[in-house]
């Protein structure tokens, strides 16, 4: 694709996306799209440790709880802004990044896989029983008049459709930059050659701390944004397993180690799981999650490469 | 502070506890040694034979001891199925695709669950194992009692068949090295799917004999698995003696926490002896690698 084509592209999404809730003015519409923006987003950061330096981590959720209990913590004991909230939740992501790291790094595959779970189920067991941050009950965020700093809307989704966006826009910057860098080279060295790398000189522990160190910031501001959004948090809802899964499966699906991957992969599986909720969950039968479920068994069977290896093929083929 | 009665009668309920984790891990263990996959659908298989023998007790009156056989069997074909459709296909596919297809196949199984059966909990009421032992003022549950006996048995007779017969020979060539062992003639298929069928066929009786006593229901499996990647993980993947002292030291730990510290953070703690013994010794204790 040539250099003008490709902007045009680009451009011209931007664009759709500028209009979309302008012409979607109903809720669900927009809430979609804003499920798709955060999960692309998470996917995004997911990427950065998981797909370019090939360490897979089961455990993200907790960057996430993290980011979403520092900022409503921080709104309701403190009364700060969000905002701050958000970028003190970040920075503290960081911190428990590295006290992770700086063990599990020493860990490889599966071992590493595993470890990550058990931080993150710690941490679940810890807030379910730390009183002070609302332990199972959770933690209702107090409502606050609309406006930007508040980071509260009432009264529209608009709003938070284009914060999201925002933040799906950084993350795309942010892999853009990771992704024609040195830093993008290194990882996919690590991923490719651990022992390669290291005897090539590259300093392998520092660039894995740098790779989880901005994954974990990038989930963290999607936890602060999810907290603000729906308003109401628990150890549940923003330290399960099951989002650390989804948030892999986002970035597989698409394809991982790739700029727009992870986006691909959020377009395909949140609305399917978005329309399979509203339409059949409900009534504690489970059956969206039936489904769900399987939808996960057939994309990693028949689809382990993602989206985006199958459309390489396509043009190999082509070419060939 | 604790008497010294309540101290022992909670060793012995983690080491009966242990016993179980054990073999459910072992199921495990095996798996990963012959081809190196993790089954996140674990648990999901030991809630499946809960339910098997639940409901043939309910639906049939047939005591969880009598329809053990049956568990056994049954996941020994679920295991063999979930082999041929699912991991088959994904034998070389990335890392991360084997993870998401076992995870999918857990989520799929807990969710038919709750679907067909809501997520109550359910219990078994006057099984034939019931009741306590009282031996010099300890207290022994009959089924838990029960249930590591024949625990400890399965898992023997799963070391000597792995380590004594000519089907154990063969498994372990194939884990060894798949491309020799097919050469001399050993079906590595025929091999993958037998691992897959007695490592679910373990969860069966594990199942079966849980049922007698512990609550059913359609996420019970959820803890039990993270129990069990601990347990192989914490005993070296692939090492089958290496489960099984894993599988006691986290009954232990789970126990001996549950009192000493809080009950709420027990998981907490098997959690975190596992990381500090994989930060300590990366393969596990028994690991080859």
């Amino acid at each position: 694709m040539g250099f003008n084509k490709k902007y045009i592209w680009l451009g011209l999404g931007a664009v759709i996306f500028l209009i979309y809730p302008l012409i979607f003015t109903l809720p669900f519409p927009r809430h979609v799209m804003i499920m798709i923006f955060l999960y692309a987003t998470l996917g995004l950061a997911w990427n950065m440790i998981g797909g370019y330096a090939g360490q897979i981590s089961l455990g993200h959720a907790l960057f996430f709880g993290i980011g979403a209990y520092t900022s409503t913590l921080m709104l309701m004991k403190l009364g700060a802004s969000p905002w701050v909230g958000m970028l003190v939740g970040g920075i503290l992501s960081m911190g428990v990044s590295f006290i992770i790291g700086y063990p599990c790094f020493k860990l490889a595959g599966h071992y590493f896989a595993i470890a990550t779970i058990a931080i993150g189920e710690i941490a679940q067991v810890w807030m379910l029983n730390w009183d002070w941050a609302g332990a199972a009950v959770g933690l209702t965020l107090p409502i606050l008049p609309e406006s930007l700093i508040n980071l509260e809307f009432h009264s529209t989704k608009a709003p938070y459709y284009y914060i999201a966006f925002g933040l799906l826009i950084l993350g795309l910057l942010a892999t853009y930059g990771i992704d024609r860098s040195k830093l993008g080279y290194y990882f996919k060295a690590i991923k490719g050659d651990l022992e390669a790398a290291r005897s090539l000189g590259i300093n392998v522990t520092k660039y894995k701390f740098f790779a989880l160190a901005l994954s974990a910031f990038f989930t963290s501001i999607c936890g602060s944004f999810y907290a603000q959004y729906v308003l109401f948090i628990d150890p549940d809802s923003v330290f399960p397993l099951m989002l650390s899964v989804i948030v892999c499966l986002v970035a597989t699906l698409g394809g991982v180690g790739t700029i727009w991957g992870p986006v691909i992969g959020a377009f395909i599986l949140i609305p399917i799981s978005e329309f399979t909720r509203i339409y059949l969950g409900g009534g504690g039968k489970g059956t969206d999650l039936v489904l769900y479920g399987l939808l996960i068994i057939i994309i990693s069977v028949y689809q382990p490469f993602g989206v985006i290896g199958i459309a390489k093929r396509f043009r190999k083929k082509e070419s060939a | 502070m604790y008497s010294s009665e309540i101290i022992l009668q909670t060793i012995l309920s983690g080491i009966l506890m242990g016993c179980i984790y054990a073999l459910v891990a072992v199921g495990l263990c095996l798996i990963w040694g012959l081809m190196e996959i993790v089954n996140f659908a674990h648990g999901e298989m030991l809630m499946l034979a809960m339910f098997t023998s639940f409901w043939g007790f309910t639906l049939f009156h047939f005591d969880p001891l009598l329809s053990l056989p049956f568990c056994m069997l049954l996941l020994f074909l679920v295991g063999v199925a979930t082999y041929f459709i699912i991991i088959k296909k994904i034998l070389k596919a990335p890392f991360l695709a084997q993870i998401l297809a076992t995870f999918g196949l857990g989520i799929f199984l807990r969710y038919l669950a709750q679907f067909m059966w809501s997520p109550d909990f359910r219990t078994i009421k006057n099984p034939i194992l019931s009741g306590n032992l009282n031996v010099g003022g300890l207290f022994i549950g009959i089924p838990q009692l029960a249930a590591s006996v024949i625990c400890v048995a399965t898992f023997i007779v799963l070391y000597l068949l792995i380590n004594k017969t000519e089907i154990g020979a063969a498994l372990l060539a194939t884990s060894e090295d798949r491309e020799a062992a097919s050469l001399m003639g050993i079906n590595s298929d025929k091999m993958f799917a037998l691992g897959w069928g007695i490592g679910a066929a373990c969860l069966g009786v594990a199942g079966a004999l849980m049922s007698n006593f512990y609550y059913i229901f359609p996420e019970v499996g959820f803890s039990f698995s993270l129990i069990a990647y601990v347990a192989v993980a914490l005993g070296g993947f692939g090492s089958i003696p290496g489960s099984f002292v894993a599988g006691i030291i986290i009954g232990l730990v789970e126990f001996l926490s549950g009192l000493l510290i809080a009950p709420a953070f027990k998981y907490a703690f098997v959690f975190l002896i596992y990381l500090l013994v994989v930060f300590i010794r990366p393969q596990g204790l028994w690991g080859r690698y």
